[in-house]
């Protein structure tokens, strides 16, 4: 099947750029606030996961290297992973991690820490990044939160593509934090989808 | 005349919309961003949806006969 190409076919071009960009000067990091609202804003607004569906540059990032380019095991991605239990834990996880390092900003700004001229890979792991700050006009604390929301932004990446290479080229959208909210806020504002009593498979 | 199988998603669809791209048919949509739903109608059973979708809630089922 040849489906009609449009124009939001080829944003997974964006996840790279964005990494790139971080590389060179962190402060681009900022723009991954666009990533952090727009999908929130769109299924509060009853676009529902329009964002998840079409716009999601990191789906079609992991869907091209997993699906197109082969890299994928393409194995059915672990049950536990789609549970509720799970979904809702990493998010919870995520928050937790995001208001941490919301809080290192906050110390930043208010002059009670140095800049962290580093990234965090999976919380844990301080990576070198020092060569991505130039001294800027902004205050510290602009550059720490960009070193942060950088952290995030590649530690997810990172996990998206060990999980697409071991199960399915998209095995992260079963538990994206981003997902699992705005999948949440469609729920609160339009319920459960009405049972299909003709469908024995189908969800109940 | 209609296939003997169609899919079926089941109650831990995520929404993504994997299934939505690959549908030959379009038959598939996603329900108000809350989970996908297949025309029963319309779906040929071919498979490909289960095959793309990453919370491996897509089943295929046999059709009744019709009389």
């Amino acid at each position: 099947m040849n489906r009609k190409k449009h124009w939001y076919d080829y944003l997974w071009i964006v996840t790279p750029i964005y990494l790139g960009l971080g590389f060179f000067n962190i402060l681009f990091a900022w723009l991954g606030m666009i990533f952090f609202c727009l999908p929130l804003l769109i299924s509060i607004f009853g676009g529902g996961k329009l964002y998840c569906n079409r716009y999601c540059d990191r789906g079609q990032f992991l869907s091209l290297l997993g699906g197109r380019l082969k890299l994928s095991r393409n194995r059915p991605t672990p049950r536990w992973m789609g549970s509720p239990w799970f979904r809702y834990g990493f998010l919870i996880f995520f928050f937790i991690m995001f208001f941490q390092m919301l809080f290192t900003t906050y110390l930043v700004g208010a002059g009670a820490r140095d800049l962290g001229q580093f990234v965090k890979l999976f919380w844990t792991f301080r990576l070198p990044w020092h060569w991505a700050y130039h001294g800027t006009l902004f205050a510290p604390w602009v550059a720490q939160f960009a070193f942060g929301f950088y952290s995030i932004m590649l530690t997810s990446t990172l996990i998206g593509l060990i999980v697409m290479v071991l199960f399915k080229p998209r095995s992260w959208c079963v538990f994206c934090p981003m997902g699992t909210m705005t999948q949440a806020i469609c729920t609160l504002r339009a319920g459960k989808p009405p049972v299909d009593e003709g469908c024995p498979g189908c969800r109940r | 005349m209609a296939s003997k199988r169609y899919a079926a998603v089941g109650a831990r669809c995520v929404a993504c919309g994997c299934c939505v791209k690959v549908c030959p048919l379009s038959a598939i949509q996603v329900w108000r961003g809350v989970a996908a739903q297949v025309d029963r109608d319309r779906c040929v059973g071919c498979g490909k949806c289960q095959q793309e979708c990453p919370a491996g809630v897509i089943t295929l089922q046999e059709r009744e006969a019709q009389v």
